[in-house]
């Protein structure tokens, strides 16, 4: 198994307490982890590849306490998230789908089994690309007040033989919404969906 | 707070390895960013001392919270900066007045010392402009090994009639450091330079 090579980690957390509106009681938070690790498969096809999805799940757990640590809240708090990854050039955009299984393994821990589908974007590109991480409902994905996205990046990564694993949570809705829809205080959580 | 706050941000970057050796133990630094209104966009106002004053405020709240995303006492701060971003509709001057006469003084009141200038950049722009924050040592100008720099964003901000104003800190100087020059070991730390 290919052992996993970090060069970098970045935190962020962003308190929103207003958009032009009435600003909220409490604000908005949001944050993303952002990993940067070494490409095992860069350069070369390598067909067998799956082993990797078990060798990432410390690094996913690892960096969703981190991410619960930096924004400083329960982890029944937490009503929104997402996952994503960019994979530097020398790499393949399947190497970034490794990330769907420990990435949202390690959030599900934490959060003590949500039950949406832990929505994500993932491409390949250069260092400084930026990725814009959707985020919904962790218990239902329907749930339009929660729908949002972050948008995460790093200067200096992906290098070409580097992959930048992301998670994100949020802690509510988006800080003046108002386009209906399925409300937060509605839904069943039974099927993920509504 | 006379300032009025639409968005915190704070970002921290752990870099464990670079150059394919090591960094151990990893170098951190932390930038807390405010994004506020420009009670100045659109007009030309001769007097600017209430930026100054909101400086003064925002010095003490934007260190504070780099600062606590380090996770470290406010003394064991090595290395330091800021920078602020003005909106299409306002000045340079409108950041320098935010930047120059007040925040420096609560700043140094939260990391204990800081004899050295804060190292400083500013610039207009657009929503996601990215800021280079200029790092040097906190006490002495001079040490090598921690001029640096930090890249942030904030990708909605500023809109025209905003200023984005943030404050980096770090525990150590850039990872494998070996260009030579005043090492950090060997400071008075009294003139701010040596």
């Amino acid at each position: 198994m290919p052992e996993v090579v970090i060069r970098k980690i970045v935190t962020q957390v962003e308190d929103v307490f207003h958009e032009g509106g009435p600003a909220a009681k409490q604000p908005y938070r949001r944050g993303a982890v952002l990993a940067v690790i070494a490409n095992p498969y860069a350069g070369k096809y390598v067909a067998d590849i799956q082993g990797f999805m078990e060798d990432l799940k410390p690094l996913g757990l690892d960096m969703a306490k981190r991410l619960i640590a930096a924004l400083g809240v329960a982890p029944g708090e937490i009503e929104g998230y997402g996952k994503g990854a960019v994979v530097g050039s020398a790499g393949e955009v399947e190497h970034g789908a490794l990330w769907h299984a420990p990435g949202g393994y390690g959030m599900r821990e934490v959060l003590g089994g949500t039950k949406a589908i832990v929505p994500s974007a993932k491409k390949v590109g250069g260092p400084g690309a930026r990725l814009d991480v959707p985020i919904t409902h962790v218990n239902a994905s329907f749930v339009r007040s929660h729908f949002d996205a972050i948008e995460v990046g790093i200067v200096d990564a992906p290098r070409a033989g580097e992959m930048v694993l992301v998670l994100a949570m949020t802690t509510g809705p988006r800080v003046h919404n108002r386009a209906g829809g399925l409300a937060a205080k509605d839904i069943k959580g039974e099927d993920g969906l509504r | 707070m006379s300032a009025k706050i639409r968005k915190l941000v704070t970002m921290i970057e752990e870099t464990f390895s670079e150059g394919g050796r090591a960094v151990s133990p990893p170098t951190r630094r932390a930038a807390a960013i405010a994004v506020i209104e420009n009670t100045h966009a659109g007009r030309f106002v001769e007097d600017l001392s209430d930026l100054m004053a909101i400086g003064e405020e925002l010095g003490e709240l934007l260190s504070r919270r780099a600062v606590a995303a380090l996770g470290i006492p406010g003394e064991k701060v090595e290395s330091y900066g800021k920078a602020a971003a003005v909106g299409e509709d306002g000045e340079l001057e409108h950041a320098a007045a935010i930047l120059h006469p007040k925040l420096g003084a609560p700043v140094r009141k939260v990391l204990g010392k800081g004899a050295a200038l804060i190292p400083s950049s500013k610039k207009r722009g657009g929503l996601g402009v990215t800021l280079d924050i200029p790092l040097g040592h906190k006490d002495a100008a001079f040490v090598r090994s921690h001029f640096d720099g930090m890249e942030v964003r904030v990708s909605d901000a500023p809109r025209a009639n905003e200023i984005m104003v943030a404050i980096a800190v770090t525990d150590s100087g850039r990872p494998h450091p070996r260009v030579g020059g005043l090492q950090k070991h060997e400071i008075r730390g009294e003139d701010g330079l040596r």
